[in-house]
């Protein structure tokens, strides 16, 4: 009954994202509402983290197995894919790596410049 | 024969969940089997769900209706990837500075890159723009792509892709230019992969995993902002 509740609980916040969804004129999906109602809930208090958590951290655990049937959709893509494939190709290998790279490489950079300035104040 | 399959599997309604369960756990195997990177379950796996379906005729759309109680779950174990995020707390805290600056470079990182690969390669404009929200969650991606004319189906394909190959590629790629920063990986392979690179993220640590989560929906709502922006520099 414990995982019941809890499964219970988080659907409850999924319910909530997509009402957000839908009554705001805004490009954000219901499942970004619901990752900030999530995280606005536990900070507020409105759930405990034990009243989400193992039902919460099981699904979390299983995330690549959800998008098997979505990636599978590729399959009926093949033709438009080919037809824009060195495109594709190039956003999806070259881009993606630089992206990632810079992405890190400014979040380390950063956070080291900031430690290192808050220690000289010291 | 093939009919006979087909009129079985219209009326039997679990098998598209067991083919996906049966896929992941070969794709598990085989990746735990060869400790191989780019072995990587939900790789294998759909590779191994799309040569069956290919070997019996069964079209996707099918598979797709049977197999609906997985992508069911999506949306809920997208919203408890706050769960994680919110045991992190401090640490976000301590390091919106960075965090925030990491994302932004990456998402105008891979905006702008598109936009040059449009220019160079001489893209239309509704190529351009379906390659526009490629790093981003595909519920947010599509849509942009959708809302700026191009091609929505085509670019949650590219964005599943980029995915893969985010969390392919993302222990190597730390490695390689020396991200050390447990912070600074999981802000990376979210910015660049969203939640597919995530899973992989939530394998190499608490804090890669929460991190990755929080960039997901940072960069989400960034690109949706800033793509009609980027899209207005196309050729």
């Amino acid at each position: 009954m414990k995982l019941v509740a809890q499964f219970g609980r988080i659907l409850a916040v999924c319910f909530l994202g997509e009402l957000l969804a839908a009554l705001l004129p805004l490009p954000v999906p219901a499942s970004v509402y619901g990752l900030l109602l999530m995280l606005a809930a536990l900070k507020l208090g409105v759930f405990r983290l034990e009243q989400v958590k193992e039902a919460g951290s099981f699904l979390v655990g299983i995330l690549p197995l959800l998008f098997i049937p979505a990636a599978v959709g590729v399959m009926d893509l093949w033709d438009e894919l080919r037809a824009m494939l060195l495109p594709c190709l190039i956003a999806i290998v070259p881009v993606t790596l630089l992206v990632m790279g810079i992405s890190g490489w400014v979040t380390q950079k950063t956070r080291r410049l900031l430690k290192k300035e808050t220690q000289n104040d010291v | 024969m093939y009919e006979l399959l087909e009129a079985y599997l219209s009326r039997c309604g679990v098998w598209g969940v067991v083919l996906t369960l049966g896929a992941f756990g070969l794709g598990t195997f085989v990746n735990r089997k060869t400790g191989k990177g780019w072995c990587n379950p939900l790789l294998l796996g759909s590779l191994f769900v799309i040569l069956l379906l290919s070997l019996l005729r069964v079209p996707y759309a099918e598979y797709r209706t049977s197999a609906e109680p997985v992508s069911y779950l999506l949306l809920p174990a997208t919203v408890s990837l706050a769960i994680p995020l919110y045991e992190k707390w401090q640490l976000l805290k301590e390091n919106t500075a960075a965090i925030f600056a990491g994302i932004f470079a990456g998402v105008a990182t891979s905006l702008g890159s598109v936009v040059l690969l449009a220019w160079l390669l001489k893209l239309e404009f509704f190529q351009a723009v379906t390659l526009l929200p490629k790093s981003v969650t595909t519920a947010i991606g599509m849509d942009v792509a959708a809302a700026l004319g191009g091609m929505a189906p085509l670019a949650g394909a590219v964005i599943i892709l980029t995915g893969i190959m985010g969390g392919i590629s993302a222990q190597w790629l730390c490695g390689f230019l020396n991200i050390t920063d447990p912070l600074a990986k999981g802000i990376a392979i979210g910015t660049a992969s969203h939640a597919i690179g995530t899973a992989k993220a939530l394998e190499m640590g608490e804090i890669e995993g929460a991190m990755s989560g929080l960039a997901i929906a940072v960069a989400g709502i960034l690109t949706a902002v800033l793509a009609p922006v980027f899209a207005g520099l196309l050729p």
